[in-house]
């Protein structure tokens, strides 16, 4: 049997190592998976690649993983926020590096992982910073820049729904970057509002089918937005000793 | 004669005049993000945000605002009947394929060949965030520009070529100032409209670049 939830925060992040290159879903904190960044935390990895649309907002969810000196470098498309201050101080501090890509090359590098191209020709950066150093040719009578697929061995998402095969459907515009990071990332690790039984989820209404999904696991709808003090009990940890802790 | 310079609503008005009944529109962060206000109640235009959605609404009413329907500045929005979302590769799919029909965008600089920069000043000290500023300006069909004429030190953000950054190059179709609305031709910069006050002559010294009359 086919069974792709697991019971804890801890087991969905367990087996992520130091080094590794890990998407985290979500534009802003909209479909950011906070949860399973806290487990993050908890784990320990260190010396991460960190694939997100930003850079951390406030002092929660990645910009708190950022703060604890996990990650050694971010790939993004706009880290300058009004509440990205960990960020900005750690670039500052020359203590994290940045590979700045426009939004759309950097959907459609991980796109193109997901869907097993090496690269792609785009007129997107040609003749910008951005743009610079990259192989070009003229297609059409417009010059393009060449873009490899990017890759990841993990992906972290936010979705509403999961059934126990790891098939998906996702919240309003929550769902950004979650479908193509599933499918560009060796192990999908995804956290849910709810886990529905086989056959409940309307296969003409699946974003993201399980065979793009390696972990599911359950977040309790009353988590708070914003990550409680480090140390205190948080609803999602489940019965004391039952789920991972923060800290 | 004193000059009646067009307020940030008047530029926001005239470019939403300029947008027909059943274009595809994507509104850049900050002065573009004014033009929803003004859109003819008698077109159906439909609004695009990078991050997954068609039929952008406007903001919610204070307390119903949901965190996972924002826009691109990150503020809560709604969505329309007919709405509809989608992942972030095809949003891009949209604006990169040559869908959205109009994008306004706001600018540092625009050169007289249509080149943008909006996206990074350059200082050392700035922290470089493109977002989809390179892909919008790339594949929308009809680029606009919505900027103040000058900067606050009183030179003309429209250059004759760009000293920022570039976010793309020969891109601009048209550009909404403070003190005029201007088309980008081939045979150069061509004036469509000029406040109140402000003569022809007088438009082309502030912009320090030769125009040609409508």
């Amino acid at each position: 049997m086919i069974d792709k939830t697991v019971s804890t925060l801890e087991v969905a992040v367990a087996g992520i190592e130091d080094g590794a290159t890990v998407m985290v879903g979500g534009f802003g904190t909209s479909g950011i998976p906070a949860a399973l960044i806290d487990a993050l935390i908890a784990q320990g990895a260190r010396d991460l690649t960190v694939v997100n649309n930003n850079a951390g907002n406030g002092d929660h969810g990645l910009a708190a993983l950022l703060a604890a000196r996990r990650v050694r470098k971010i790939v993004c498309s706009f880290p300058r926020q009004v509440d990205s201050w960990v960020f900005d101080g750690l670039w500052r501090a020359g203590a994290i590096e940045l590979e700045l890509v426009p939004q759309g090359t950097l959907a459609e590098r991980i796109r193109a992982a997901g869907a097993g191209i090496g690269a792609f020709f785009t007129p997107t950066a040609v003749g910008t910073e951005l743009g610079a150093g990259k192989e070009t040719r003229l297609i059409d009578g417009r010059e393009h820049v060449l873009e490899h697929a990017l890759r990841a061995d993990y992906a972290l998402i936010r979705a509403d729904r999961a059934d126990r095969w790891g098939n998906l459907v996702y919240r309003k515009a929550a769902r950004n970057f979650g479908p193509i990071m599933a499918a560009a990332a060796a192990c999908t690790i995804v956290e849910v509002r709810e886990i529905v039984p086989l056959g409940a989820l309307d296969p003409e209404a699946v974003v993201t089918p399980g065979i793009y999904v390696k972990r599911v696991v359950m977040i309790p709808p009353e988590r708070p937005s914003v990550a409680s003090p480090q140390g205190a009990p948080r609803p999602w940890d489940g019965p004391a000793g039952a789920g991972v802790g923060a800290a | 004669m004193t000059v009646k310079r067009y307020s940030r609503d008047e530029m926001a008005a005239k470019v939403a005049r300029d947008i027909a009944e059943g274009a595809y529109v994507n509104l850049g962060i900050g002065l573009p993000t004014l033009v929803a206000n003004h859109l003819p109640r008698d077109r159906e235009i439909v609004l695009h945000s990078e991050n997954g959605i068609l039929g952008m609404g406007p903001a919610p009413a204070a307390g119903h605002e949901d965190m996972d329907l924002i826009n691109a500045g990150k503020q809560a929005v709604t969505l329309l009947a007919g709405g509809a979302y989608f992942h972030h590769a095809d949003s891009f799919a949209m604006m990169r394929g040559g869908h959205i029909d109009v994008c306004v965008l706001g600018a540092f600089q625009v050169s007289v060949a249509g080149d943008l920069a909006n996206w990074h000043t350059g200082a050392p000290d700035a922290i470089p965030a493109v977002g989809g500023a390179m892909d919008l300006a790339t594949g929308a069909k009809r680029v606009y520009v919505m900027m103040e004429h000058l900067t606050k030190g009183g030179e003309s953000k429209i250059v004759a070529s760009l000293t920022y950054p570039p976010t793309a190059l020969a891109c601009v179709d048209r550009i909404y100032t403070d003190l005029a609305v201007l088309d980008v031709t081939p045979q150069g910069l061509r004036v469509r409209e000029r406040a109140e006050g402000v003569s022809f002559d007088e438009l082309e010294r502030l912009t320090g670049v030769a125009l040609k009359e409508s």
